[in-house]
């Protein structure tokens, strides 16, 4: 009698459960999981604007003779490749020297360090694209402090924009990466550091073979958040340089709004385009974990 | 050698603290000062605060574009904060084979990158009517996966005893997640606050698309559009990039405390 009546109530709680669940599930669905299924259906389309019909692998064929494609994928990977190692180990170093148990004014230090992370990607942007404007203030500091004679160009040479973009991106994600490692670095036992010590391992051997092993799974998920927020990057580009000199800074995800937004509008072919993205996102995820599982 | 190593910690920390701070020490300064100024790198305030002020306020639709992102990001964080905090919180406490198998591609769905939904995103919306509407723009918020994950994991040290003790007394479920959860969990609630403020305050893509009219715009767009010009105010431009960072600054340091607690504790 009393299990039934028991049983009775689990069922019940668990209606009340999936009750709890709906709203956020209904909203997943309309803004991830169905666009997600429309994009591989949209991929196989072509047309202008909604006027779209079956093509089978047009779009697909396309991409491997668009050059704007291409280049802005090899942007996207200039990107990624440069600043993903520079940003995190930046942010390890960062976050050891945070966690020194005798560090003086760690308030401030870490205040400072974690605030470029609440700027908004479009304001810094526009704090760096006034920063290195050809007739901006880097360029006449620069040539005050005598280390340059002339005005660089920063946004006319494609590798010098990249570098400002590259600049950027560092500046505002090193400090919010620093936060995750920390808070790791800081949940962390003392007592095995202790006994390191007396095994002989301390400062930065101790670092290498207790730290880094430890904040491993935290590594791993800012190497694929990152990945993630690179290849999505849009705001950046568009803002810092606009895209030029001819494309060299533009992201993927610009070129995909560009097709779908700015001129005759493409659904068909950016839906294409995301799902090479996606389709990458989700390599380099699955790269990035058995590669971070594989050291235990 | 201890000392030199210690030495060499501090310069390196104050070399990165300097390097955050200076753009935004000449961002703030840049305010005080005209284009003329800004260009040629000024590091200390000047007084044209009150033009620069006056031409943002009369000749741009800053104000306009403020109320509309401080109006988006109240009413989302609310909605979102509480829809992703029942989900996370019923992912625990009623949790059963079917749910943890919806909780897996939920967190799967945190893979698929925004740019990839971006263009069937806005076809469903305008067939749905939801373009330029307070509605479109912030319902993807609804359902952000790291918040769900956030409070499931928060959930899991929750006191399990407390829900029981609640049930005999004879509270309903909704009841007990209002009453006893939410005041617990406060620190949990301020870190998702801070998370989802964040995102829809600095949003600027999905702005973009889905909010096309001008009377709708958000402060990131209106920012953008402000540098498109030819000819640039650098001082009107720094003052209203300095003034929309200000909002989140507050909220910031106000819930900074909770913030990094939060993260600890989900990232353990």
């Amino acid at each position: 009698m009393k299990s039934k009546a028991n049983r009775r109530l689990t069922i019940k709680h668990s209606r009340i459960g999936w009750c709890f669940i709906i709203p956020m599930l209904f909203c997943l669905i309309l803004s991830k999981l169905y666009p997600m299924l429309h994009a591989f259906w949209l991929s196989f389309q072509s047309g202008v604007g909604m006027n779209l019909t079956f093509s089978g692998f047009e779009n697909y064929r396309r991409m491997l003779q668009d050059k704007t494609f291409q280049q802005s994928m090899f942007n996207t990977f200039i990107y990624l490749a440069v600043q993903l190692p520079i940003m995190l180990a930046l942010a390890l170093l960062t976050a050891k020297l945070l966690n020194e148990k005798k560090l003086k004014f760690k308030g401030f230090f870490r205040t400072a360090v974690f605030l470029p992370s609440v700027t908004a990607v479009v304001s810094y942007s526009l704090v760096f694209r006034s920063l290195f404007a050809v007739n901006g203030s880097v360029n006449q500091w620069l040539m005050s402090l005598h280390i340059i004679d002339n005005e660089i160009n920063w946004f006319g040479d494609p590798w010098l924009a990249r570098f400002v973009i590259i600049l950027a991106l560092i500046w505002r994600w090193t400090g919010y990466n620093s936060i995750f490692y920390l808070s790791g670095m800081q949940s962390i036992d003392p007592e095995i550091y202790e006994a390191a010590k007396i095994d002989g391992a301390s400062g930065r051997k101790a670092f290498w073979k207790i730290t880094v092993p430890l904040l491993r799974p935290i590594i791993l998920l800012t190497a694929i958040s990152t990945t993630n927020g690179t290849l999505q990057l849009f705001a950046e580009p568009r803002n810092i340089t606009n895209g030029g000199p001819a494309n060299a800074t533009l992201a993927i995800s610009n070129y995909i709004y560009s097709v779908s937004f700015d001129y005759v509008p493409k659904f068909g072919y950016s839906a294409a385009m995301s799902y090479i993205v996606f389709l990458i996102v989700a390599v380099l995820a699955i790269i990035q974990i058995k590669v971070g599982d594989k050291r235990e | 050698m201890k000392k030199a190593q210690t030495a060499l910690n501090y310069f390196i920390l104050l070399v990165m603290a300097l390097v955050s701070v200076f753009p935004l020490w000449f961002m703030v300064v840049s305010c005080f000062n005209e284009s003329k100024d800004i260009l040629a790198g000024r590091l200390l305030p000047g007084n044209h605060f009150l033009d620069n002020f006056q031409k943002l306020i009369g000749e741009t639709i800053f104000i306009d574009s403020l109320i509309n992102s401080i109006k988006y990001t109240i009413i989302g964080t609310a909605a979102s904060v509480l829809i992703c905090a029942l989900a996370g919180y019923a992912f625990e406490v009623y949790h059963d084979k079917a749910k943890d198998r919806v909780m897996t591609t939920v967190l799967l769905s945190m893979m698929v990158p925004g740019a990839a939904t971006l263009v069937p995103m806005f076809v469903l919306y305008s067939k749905l009517h939801l373009l330029n509407t307070t509605l479109g723009f912030i319902l993807p918020s609804f359902s952000t996966v790291l918040l769900v994950m956030l409070f499931r994991q928060a959930t899991k040290s929750f006191p399990m005893e407390l829900v029981d003790a609640a049930r005999i007394d004879g509270q309903n479920e909704i009841m007990i997640f209002f009453r006893i959860y939410c005041p617990i969990m406060k620190s949990t609630f301020a870190c998702a606050v801070i998370i989802t403020a964040m995102n829809l305050w600095n949003d600027y893509l999905w702005g973009l698309v889905v909010l096309q009219s001008q009377d709708m715009r958000t402060i990131q767009v209106f920012l953008a559009s402000l540098s498109g010009g030819y000819s640039i105010d650098y001082g009107v431009l720094m003052l209203a990039v300095t003034l929309s960072t200000l909002p989140l600054t507050i909220v910031f340091f106000f819930l900074q405390k909770s913030f990094v607690q939060s993260i600890a504790g989900a990232v353990k």
